[in-house]
This record gives C-alpha cells, structure tokens and sequence, in this order.
C-alpha cells in the first residue's frame, strides 16, 4: 500500500535527473530483498503517473539484491535464510548481514540532451 | 544516453525528516519512533511510561493509525499532550505526516515526544521520521520467530522492546534463539524484557528513557 508514494518519487528522481532530454526510455532500479516493494505494483502506479510526462511509457528495470550473511568466522557468504542465521560451513553466529537493504535508482537512459 | 543516478528512493522523505529532527533540535525536544504489529502493547507502554515518568518530564505523543483516535484518547487520559493521525489506509507515518504534526504541538512545552507508528511489521522502519531513536515493541504470543520473519524491521531499530513476558510460562517460545536472531541483524541493539500488565522489567526501560535526554 505505499507503493504509489514510492513510486512518485522514481518519477520525480528520473524527472530531476533527466533535465531538458526529450524522453527517459528506461529507469533502472536496485531494490534489496529486504525492502518491502512488490514489482508489479510500481509497475502498475508506474503506467498511471508517468502518464503525459516525458518518462511516459519509459521501462522500468527491477535488479533484485538477496540479503546475503556473512560469517566473520569462516568467511562464508550466504543468503539469509528464514528460519536460522547459523553460518551453514561453520554453524557459529558470529554473522553479519552485508546486503539486502538497497533501494535505489541506479541510472536512467534518455533520449536527447539532458542539458 | 545513460544518466548515472544512484539517488536513493526515500531521499525526499529523509530530507524532511531531517528538517523534523532540527525542530525538535531547536525546541529541546527528545523524539522517539515506536514500532510493532498490531497488538504487540504499544499503547499499552505508552500509557505506563506516561503514567510513570508524567511526574519528571513534559510528554507529548503523536498517534498514528489507520482510522479512528481512539489511541490518543487513551494517550490524553494517562497526561500527554496527543495529536492523532490517521493515514486513511497507509501503513505507516511519513515523515510529512510527522511534520505536520510538530506544527500543532507545543513543542517548547515538552521534553519528550512518543510517536506510535502504525501497527506493522513489514515497513515502517524503511520511512525516517525524524525522531531521535526507532524502537521496536515485540511480544511473547507473536512467537520467537519475528526477527527471522521480518529481518528489515529488525535492522532498522536502536532498542527493542520485548513486552507481555508474563505470558512466558504459558507460551512456547524460545528467548535465546528470539535475541540470537536480533543480535546477529542488529548488534548491540538494547534489549528490554518486560510486561506493561505486571510492571515487571519497566524501570530498566524507563531509567533508559530518561537517560536519553542527557
């Protein structure tokens, strides 16, 4: 449900950042797992408020991150898993997530010259 | 052409939380997030720390929920200055929300501000507020699994609270693989085992509290 507030600000981002180009052809976006979005949701928003925009009918590109522990320990990397935080080589809990948190937009492609 | 960008989502609503935060600043005022699921006892604390603490400090709560203000009548009747807001179905507060609310509070007139984010355990630690401390209110019936559940929550608190622990001889659940899950997302976070029903384990969470103003 905070989808729509979510993706105003991609719009707004790419918008800023596209200066004076014609069109934003594509908006690439980096969402760790641990953030709460759902792809087709934004995707969904995305079709409504791009609308008469000149980012209207650009795609959008969702590179998902996993949450990934690593062990301090043995230094293993692993994904989080749901149940247990366990390093799976060593079975200690010295551990530390690493990644997971992202959420951001990484680059956007136009058309035309942004300046 | 391709526009390097790597401009965070939330960049809009962290900027205004960090306007939230200088006007807390500027009034003296120590500004605390308070977080769960539905159910977990947040009103619950509230209400026993203002009961508590009504006495030393000037306390002022900003209550967010999706309908109704039942929360801060409650919160108004235990001595606070409340402010209730309801966001129509959102599922957390956003930091313009809390903006709005600091413009109808007297803030010279308080030393500490609680606001209850909306009951929920999947997003509102993602949406900066402003306050000066996120924490989160877990309890003994939703089960020792949550910090595995709902790692983001977890991640994004400086205090947990672990309320209800009356209830431990009456539900299974397993304190040491519950605090393993909160140590490894979130080292050294504060951890406060209490129950808002006995009063057990409240000075530890209250003295901590006062000490934050410091």
């Amino acid at each position: 449900m905070h989808e729509l507030s979510v993706t105003q600000n991609i719009l707004s981002i790419a918008l800023k950042h596209a200066g004076q180009a014609e069109s934003i052809t594509d908006i690439y976006l980096v969402i760790g797992q641990l953030s709460s979005m759902v792809d087709d949701c934004i995707q969904f928003y995305w079709d409504i408020i791009s609308e008469g925009t000149i980012a209207q009918g650009a795609r959008l590109h969702f590179k998902r991150l996993p949450a990934m522990m690593h062990c301090q320990h043995c230094q293993t990397e692993y994904p989080l898993h749901e149940t247990s935080f366990v390093c799976p080589t060593c079975a200690t809990t010295n551990v530390v997530l690493v990644s997971g948190d992202e959420f951001y937009v990484e680059s956007i492609q136009v058309q035309g010259d942004p300046i | 052409m391709n526009i390097p960008v790597v401009e965070k989502i939330l960049s809009s609503n962290d900027t205004l939380a960090d306007e939230n935060r200088a006007m807390l600043d500027a009034a003296g005022v120590f500004g605390i997030n308070m977080m769960a699921s539905p159910g977990a006892g947040k009103t619950s604390l509230i209400e026993m720390t203002l009961q508590r603490l009504g006495g030393e400090l000037r306390l002022g709560v900003i209550e967010g929920d999706l309908a109704t203000s039942l929360d801060a009548e409650r919160a108004q009747r235990a001595g606070a200055t409340a402010i209730q807001i309801n966001t129509g179905g959102n599922c957390h507060l956003e930091a313009y929300m809390i903006r709005d609310a600091l413009r109808q509070l007297p803030l010279s007139e308080l030393d500490l501000l609680i606001v209850e984010n909306v009951g929920n355990l999947v997003c509102p630690a993602n949406w900066k507020l402003g306050t000066h401390k996120n924490i989160l209110v877990a309890s003994i019936p939703e089960g020792d699994d949550k910090p595995y559940k709902y790692p983001g929550m977890y991640r994004g608190v400086e205090a947990v609270v672990i309320n209800k622990v009356d209830l431990l001889p009456y539900v299974p659940f397993r304190m040491d693989y519950f605090k393993q899950g909160i140590e490894v997302l979130n080292p050294g976070v504060e951890i406060f085992s209490l129950s808002c029903r006995t009063g057990e384990g409240m000075e530890a969470w209250l003295t901590w509290l006062k000490g934050l103003r410091q």
